[in-house]
């Protein structure tokens, strides 16, 4: 089981849940947060009183798959939120040890879908 | 007595006192999320707590009979004698009473305006006390030299319209004493957050220039020629400030900002308030122009050279502001506009502006020495300061055992 991370641009959400469904790959966890790559972050000025270490907000996509699901995961990730621009984004992919389904107790590759 | 000249005051004194809220969010919106709370129950702790205090004593000490120049007696204490009839040394055609709440919302603001100096650090029983006495000891006996009859300013032939010297200057330079005494918050210059919510700011910042039309041309007492043309410079400034900041921001740091564009509005709407009934429309354009240009520099150059932490700016946007245009004033004041007014320096009268400047002198002094040793004492008797713990939580949390926003549901 694989448990991967993905960083993307907001905009391209859309696109890469699009792509995932099409995989069999429709549970997702997504969160808003703020972060900086290569991209850097925009500086924002108040009152004249530069605010310095700026962020960017991203997207994040936490999703959790059996192992022959993981290349299509990342394939359909990348297909949906690459523009070829810095600050596209990354993948994370983690090896996951444990998993269960609460309303059942069920467990690991089971629970996983 | 005049029905339309009552409705008018009534209506602008509703205004006043709207902008007390107006200002919450405008400088609610400037602070960390944790202390968004804190901000807005201070203004409406001013407007509780300082309504009843005018009642009881605040009136009668600005207004009431008398006392060598210096102060009212306490014959008018809980309005005593305050009716339905005109008393016709402030306003002959309107009952004593409106005129009575129209200022109270005056007394209301000018502490209110004061936090922006020392919002996200102080406590909040201390604020409570400290507004009581700053109140009673500075505002009340300032509002008599300048509005009083008997007044010592006034007879001085100083001339504010709507309280550029008793609201904005006094306001302003007690803020720069309240930063200095507080001292700056924890992580300041270099580890603040930004402001955490502008949309609210630039929501109060348009409540106050609304309300501010009942505090200028409200201040004309009467529903006539010199409401509007007090309401019209009014407009004028603000509008002129507004744009002078922009462009200002433009040119020295790149981009136009919604903050600096709502800062110069409020500049402009504090520079015209001492002059909004006694200068013509046109001038108002180089009242407010003049104003942002000022503040501008102020706030981004002289507030960082010197490092003190007015966090919101109250001392360089009132305080400054308030005093280019009481100066202002001095200078295109035009009995043209008003007889009962003065004309200004490019009138003809040189001797007005040293008069305002005298009247601002004044001011400053007894406004910041007042202010200062009220504050020394308050924090030996029971500290001005919340702990650093309690300020890396937050105030809304620790003074008051609230969260203006969740996260989770």
């Amino acid at each position: 089981m694989k448990y991967i991370v993905a960083i993307i641009q907001p905009d391209r959400l859309d696109e890469v849940l699009q792509n995932l469904n099409d995989k069999q790959i429709p549970l997702v966890t997504v969160s808003s947060c703020m972060g900086r790559g290569r991209q850097k972050g925009i500086s924002e000025v108040y009152r004249s009183h530069k605010e310095a270490g700026g962020l960017l907000k991203k997207t994040k996509l936490e999703i959790a798959v059996n192992d022959e699901f993981a290349k299509p995961c990342i394939e359909a990730i990348t297909k949906g939120a690459r523009t070829g621009h810095v600050g596209d984004g990354k993948i994370f992919v983690l090896d996951l040890k444990e998993c269960v389904r609460i309303r059942t107790g069920e467990t690991d590759g089971v629970a996983i879908g | 007595m005049n029905s339309g000249d009552t409705a008018w005051v009534l209506a602008a004194s509703a205004l006043v006192l709207l902008m007390t809220p107006g200002l919450a969010f405008f400088y609610g919106g400037l602070v960390r999320r944790k202390n968004i709370l804190s901000v807005l129950m201070q203004c409406f702790m001013m407007i509780c707590l300082i309504t009843i205090q005018w009642v009881v004593l605040g009136y009668s000490l600005s207004f009431g009979p008398d006392v060598k120049g210096w102060i009212g007696n306490l014959s008018w204490m809980g309005l005593n004698g305050v009716g339905q009839e005109p008393n016709a040394d402030y306003a002959a055609t309107i009952p004593h009473q409106v005129f009575m709440i129209f200022q109270a919302m005056f007394a209301i603001i000018t502490p209110a305006l004061i936090l922006g100096a020392f919002a996200e650090r102080m406590k909040f029983s201390s604020f409570c006390v400290f507004s009581l006495l700053w109140a009673t000891l500075v505002y009340d006996p300032i509002c008599h030299w300048v509005w009083g009859v008997g007044g010592m300013l006034r007879m001085q032939g100083a001339i504010d319209f709507a309280g550029g010297t008793v609201v904005h200057i006094n306001a302003g330079i007690a803020a720069l004493a309240t930063a200095l005494v507080l001292g700056r918050r924890k992580g300041y210059p270099d580890r603040m957050s930004p402001p955490h919510n502008l949309p609210f700011a630039v929501l109060g910042a348009g409540l106050l220039w609304f309300g501010w039309f009942g505090f200028n041309a409200g201040s004309a007492l009467g529903a006539n020629g010199l409401a509007g043309n007090a309401f019209i410079t009014t407009h004028i400034a603000a509008s002129a400030a507004g744009l002078t900041w922009a462009l200002l921001d433009w040119k020295i740091n790149n981009h136009p900002t919604m903050l600096g564009m709502i800062t110069g509005a409020v500049a402009g709407l504090v520079a015209i308030t001492p002059a909004a009934g006694f200068v013509s429309p046109v001038d108002a354009i180089w009242i407010g122009a003049g104003v942002s240009i000022i503040c501008y520099f102020f706030v981004s150059f002289v507030k960082v050279k010197f490092g003190y932490d007015d966090s919101l700016d109250a001392f360089g946007v009132h305080g400054i502001g308030g005093i280019w245009g009481a100066l202002a004033t001095g200078l295109w004041a035009n009995k043209a506009v008003n007889s009962a007014g003065a004309d200004g320096l490019f009138y003809g009268n040189p001797g007005q502006f040293l008069i305002q400047a005298k009247a601002v002198l004044v001011t400053l002094v007894y406004s910041f020495v007042v202010t200062f040793v009220l504050l020394k004492v308050i924090d030996a008797v029971m500290g001005l300061r919340v702990s650093e713990q309690d300020e890396t939580i937050g105030l809304d949390l620790t003074q008051h055992r609230e969260a203006g926003y969740t996260i989770i549901e």
